[in-house]
This record gives structure tokens, C-alpha cells and sequence, in this order.
């Protein structure tokens, strides 16, 4: 009975809980697959700039509209996109690498977003943009939530060989199709349509956690790449769980609970994944005759 | 015998700097070319621009219509993400791109393929094989694999039998000779003289430009060392511009 109060009944007894879970599953079904491919093409720390690239958009809706949904969507889309697809064309057409001018814009973006957010809003504003309030989920946040991970799932389907390909071999992807640069621009508006939904759930400097966390824990536990989409989801969605659970019991903020839950998985992976763990490392299994 | 590729005045480079220049010439449908010179000679640059990678910076490549699915390209520093989480049997069933496309499942008569072509390099109980366990010869056999399942008409091997032994050599030289024997057009950049001489029929001797181009037995004969070893871009530049003089460009120089 002590279990159930302490792992079902929250859910159970709240629809604010309840939200907040299918917002977290749908976030991992989005963006734990996205955040593997960022992963495997060494992206991580550009979604992490991208996911603070947004902010500038976001931050004009709610200048303009207060902390209305849609306009800080539609803003943070606006800015997201502008900036993947900027970052992308400078980095096919010029000498200069994709993280390097995303290193730019995530520094400026950081700043102007915040400083047009403290223009109008108070520090609970702020706090709400850089944060989020995943237990705060109205129905249209969460529909949303959802209709954007779909949306991920249905593209990703669409451009999985090509990015597959282009991630291990590009120059054979350039050789046979046209289908790399198409793909890799569609590949950027997934990972800001998924930080976009981070950014509602957990605020623009968590936003990128629930994609490249769960990607990480993934890799020390699978060699094969459908295995590790796998892997990514379940634990996104576990730290998700756990974290709301985390945040309920202790009062811990929800957004970080999820995080921190997301970062204890990472540090038991690291010790003890089946793929270059570090105990594994101290022990290896005796190895096969040829 | 029909032209598979036409040179017609081709000058590749990058940002403006050219690597070949002013390039003519036809390869004929079937033909095998060893593609000779030193390094910085621009056969990679050349091989470059046949598969599409790289536009001319003046003139133009003609691929007597085929199609770039009709080209199987294989680079000399194979920009490989070897920490990828792919085994073998996947990537070599990359190589079915054409028939698959974004699309196409792999269904029986697909994994037969690619077993066949794991089977044809010798990489037998390699397919579960993550390539990053590979060593180099592996690696290049793998790669042939996928050659052999694109089924190109044009095949562009950048280097093939760099740093690799005798053996994965001599199975790879097997495969180039049975892609001649289909009728296939296959271009070879090659450092080996020894392996031109004995299996090449034509061969182009590049040094930035064209110095040679013809029959193996008239491109390399005891003048031109065209070997690294024995010169250098600038002396293989000289020896171009003796032969010009004299008119003595041999074979397909037009």
C-alpha cells in the first residue's frame, strides 16, 4: 500500500499529475530518437545551443501576448527554424562548422531572450521561460506536446535510411542521392519542433535534457542503433516517471527532478553498462576463439 | 565501342585553386583505366568530379547518360563514422540504395544479395559484425562489398589497395577484373606499376594535367616515372611539357 501511494497514487488522485505524465511520454516518444541521431552525428551540444536559439522567438510572443501558447510556439518555431536552417546553409556553403556559428547564436539568443522576457514579465515570468512547469499542462500544451511528437515520429520514419546513411558515410550518401542536404534540414526542424516541446515541459535550459540524457544512458547499453532508439525512449520515459514521482513526494522542482532522475540513470550507466562500462572495462568477459 | 565518359576541357579544384586542369579526353563503355601520378597529381580531384561530388570549375563531365545511382564511387580517405553503431550486414545492404531507395524493405532476395557480396569478399561470419571492429583490410573488403551490390555501371576506385597485404590485394584485383570482364567501366587510381602493367589495359598519367594517355605499354614506358617515388609534381610538369613539344602524347588526348 506504502508503493501504491508512492508511485500510483499521485496519478491516480491528479489530473495535474496525469498531464504531466503523458506530457513526459510523449516528449520521450519525440525526442529521446532525435536526441540519439544527435548523439551518433556528435550534435549534442548543438541542440543544447539550438534549444537556447528559440528563446528569442518565444520571448516576442510573450511580449506580445503574455504566456499564451500559441504565440510562443509559433515564436520559438519562427526563431528555431530561422536559426537550424541558417546555421545549416553556413555550414554546407562555407568553411565555418555548424557548431561553431551555432556557438554564436546560442550566446546571442540567450541574451536577447532574456532581456526582452525582463522588458515586460517579472522574475516568475522568467523563471516559467527558462524552466518551464511540466505539472502545469493545460490541454492545449499537451495536445500540442503530442500532435509535435507525432508529427517527429511520422518524419522521422520518412527520413530514417538517408539520415542513417548520411551519419556513417555522407560521401556515399552524395554519391547515390540527392536526399542528404533535404534530409539533414528536415533532421534540424525536428530537433526544434522536439525542443520546442521541451521548452513547454521543461523550460529552454532543460528543454535539449530529455533528448541527449536518455541518448547517453543508450549508448552504454547497445551497439545497434534500433536497440539504442529503444533503450533512449524507455528511459526517458523512466526518468519522466520517476522524476514526477521525485518532485511530488520531496517538493523538488519538476522539471530538474526529471533531469536529475534522467543524470542518476546516465551515472549507473556509465558504471555499469553492458557497452564499455566502466566496470565491464575492469572485468571483461573472456573473449571469443576465432 | 561507345564513349561512357567525356572530358571536355574539365578543370577541377577547390575555392578557386584548380588540381586538374584542362582535361579532354573520352573513356570508352568497358573500358579499365589505371588513373597514375604523384600525389597532388589530382586523380582523387578528378575521381571527385566523375561521381559528382565536386562541379567543374570550368568544362564539363559527361556521363554518356547515366544516371549518379549508375556510379559506384569509392574514396580514397574513406570518411567513415566508424564509432557508428551499424553492423556489417547493414551497411553493405546500403549498397541496395538503388533498388531500395527511401522506402524498399529488405526482403529475402535482398539479405541473399548481400550475403552473397559478404561471400565474394571473403567477410563470411562478419555480417553481425559491428565496422568498427574491422581492421583496414576488412574494412576495404567491405567496402567492395557494397561496390558489388550498387551493380554500377561506371566504378571509380580511389586507391584500392593502399595499406592492405598481398592477399586482400590480389581478392580485390579478382573483383576489378570480373567487373572488366562485365563490360563494366571501372577508373583506378593506382601507385603500383607492377599491378598497371599486368592488368590494366589503358592507362591516363596525370600531373595536374594530362601527360599521358593510352595504352599501358605507351604511357609507361623507362621516360616517364610517373611513380612518386621516382619524381616529383614539378619534374612529371617538365616531362609534360617535353612531350607537348614533341608531340608524343600517346593514345586518347584530344
Amino acid at each position: 500500500m506504502i508503493i501504491y501511494d508512492a508511485l500510483i497514487a499521485p496519478f491516480t488522485e491528479f489530473e495535474f499529475m496525469r498531464r504531466a505524465l503523458a506530457a513526459v511520454i510523449a516528449l520521450a516518444l519525440g525526442g529521446a530518437p532525435i536526441g540519439v541521431f544527435l548523439m551518433l552525428r556528435r550534435m549534442s551540444l548543438v541542440g543544447d545551443a539550438m534549444a537556447h536559439a528559440i528563446l528569442p522567438g518565444a520571448a516576442i510572443g510573450f511580449l506580445l501576448s503574455g504566456l499564451n501558447l500559441f504565440a510562443m510556439t509559433f515564436g520559438g518555431l519562427i526563431a528555431g527554424f530561422t536559426v537550424a536552417i541558417l546555421a545549416g546553409v553556413v555550414a554546407r556553403t562555407t568553411e565555418l562548422k555548424e557548431d561553431a556559428s551555432l556557438a554564436t547564436f546560442y550566446l546571442v539568443s540567450l541574451a536577447l531572450g532574456v532581456t526582452i522576457v525582463s522588458i515586460k514579465g517579472t522574475n516568475i515570468d522568467l523563471l516559467h521561460v527558462l524552466f518551464g512547469n511540466i505539472l502545469a499542462m493545460d490541454d492545449q500544451t499537451l495536445l500540442l506536446i503530442a500532435f509535435n511528437a507525432t508529427i517527429t515520429l511520422v518524419v522521422l520514419a520518412v527520413i530514417y535510411r538517408p539520415l542513417v546513411i548520411e551519419s556513417v558515410d555522407p560521401v556515399f550518401l552524395r554519391t547515390v542521392s540527392r536526399a542528404g542536404a533535404p534530409a539533414h534540414l528536415a533532421f534540424l526542424a525536428l530537433v526544434v519542433i522536439n525542443l520546442v516541446n521541451g521548452f513547454h515541459a521543461l523550460g529552454t535550459l532543460l528543454a535539449v535534457g530529455l533528448m541527449i540524457l536518455p541518448a547517453g544512458i543508450a549508448r552504454f547499453w547497445s551497439r545497434d542503433i534500433t536497440g539504442m532508439i529503444c533503450i533512449a525512449v524507455a528511459s526517458a520515459m523512466l526518468s519522466g516517471y520517476a522524476g514526477l514521482v521525485l518532485s511530488f513526494q520531496t517538493k523538488v522542482p519538476s522539471g530538474p527532478a526529471v533531469i536529475l532522475v534522467a543524470a542518476v540513470l546516465y551515472i549507473g550507466s556509465v558504471l555499469f553498462g553492458s557497452v564499455s562500462g566502466l566496470i565491464r572495462q575492469m572485468f571483461p568477459r573472456r573473449h571469443l576463439e576465432a | 565501342m561507345t564513349a561512357q565518359l567525356k572530358f571536355r576541357n574539365v578543370t577541377l579544384g577547390y575555392d578557386r585553386h584548380p588540381a586538374v586542369h584542362h582535361l579532354n579526353g573520352e573513356v570508352a563503355s568497358g573500358a579499365l583505366v589505371a588513373v597514375i601520378g604523384p600525389n597532388g597529381a589530382g586523380k582523387s580531384t578528378l575521381f571527385r568530379g566523375i561521381a559528382g561530388i565536386l562541379k567543374p570549375l570550368a568544362g564539363s563531365i559527361h556521363l554518356g547518360g547515366l544516371d549518379i545511382r549508375d556510379i559506384a564511387y569509392l574514396p580514397q580517405s574513406v570518411d567513415i563514422d566508424r564509432s557508428f553503431p551499424i553492423s556489417v550486414f547493414d551497411f553493405v545492404g546500403t549498397g541496395l540504395w538503388r533498388a531500395t531507395g527511401f522506402f524498399g524493405g529488405m526482403g529475402k532476395a535482398e539479405r541473399e544479395k548481400i550475403a552473397h557480396a559478404l561471400a565474394a569478399v571473403g567477410l563470411n561470419g562478419f555480417e553481425n559484425r559491428s565496422i568498427g571492429t574491422l581492421s583496414g583490410g576488412q574494412m576495404q573488403r567491405m567496402l567492395f562489398a557494397r561496390v558489388l551490390l550498387q551493380d554500377a555501371r561506371l566504378i571509380v576506385l580511389d586507391e584500392p589497395f593502399n595499406a592492405i597485404d598481398a592477399k586482400t590485394s590480389a581478392d580485390l584485383l579478382a573483383l576489378v577484373r570480373r567487373w572488366h570482364g562485365e563490360q563494366r567501366t571501372v577508373l583506378a587510381a593506382l601507385h603500383d606499376m607492377e599491378l598497371v602493367r599486368n592488368h590494366f589495359p589503358e592507362t591516363l598519367l596525370l600531373a595536374r594535367g594530362p601527360v599521358a594517355w593510352g595504352a599501358t605499354e605507351q604511357v609507361l614506358t623507362d621516360r616517364r616515372k610517373p611513380d612518386g617515388s621516382a619524381t616529383d609534381v614539378r619534374g612529371v610538369r617538365r616531362q609534360r611539357r617535353r612531350l607537348r613539344g614533341r608531340c608524343a602524347i600517346a593514345g586518347r588526348l584530344t
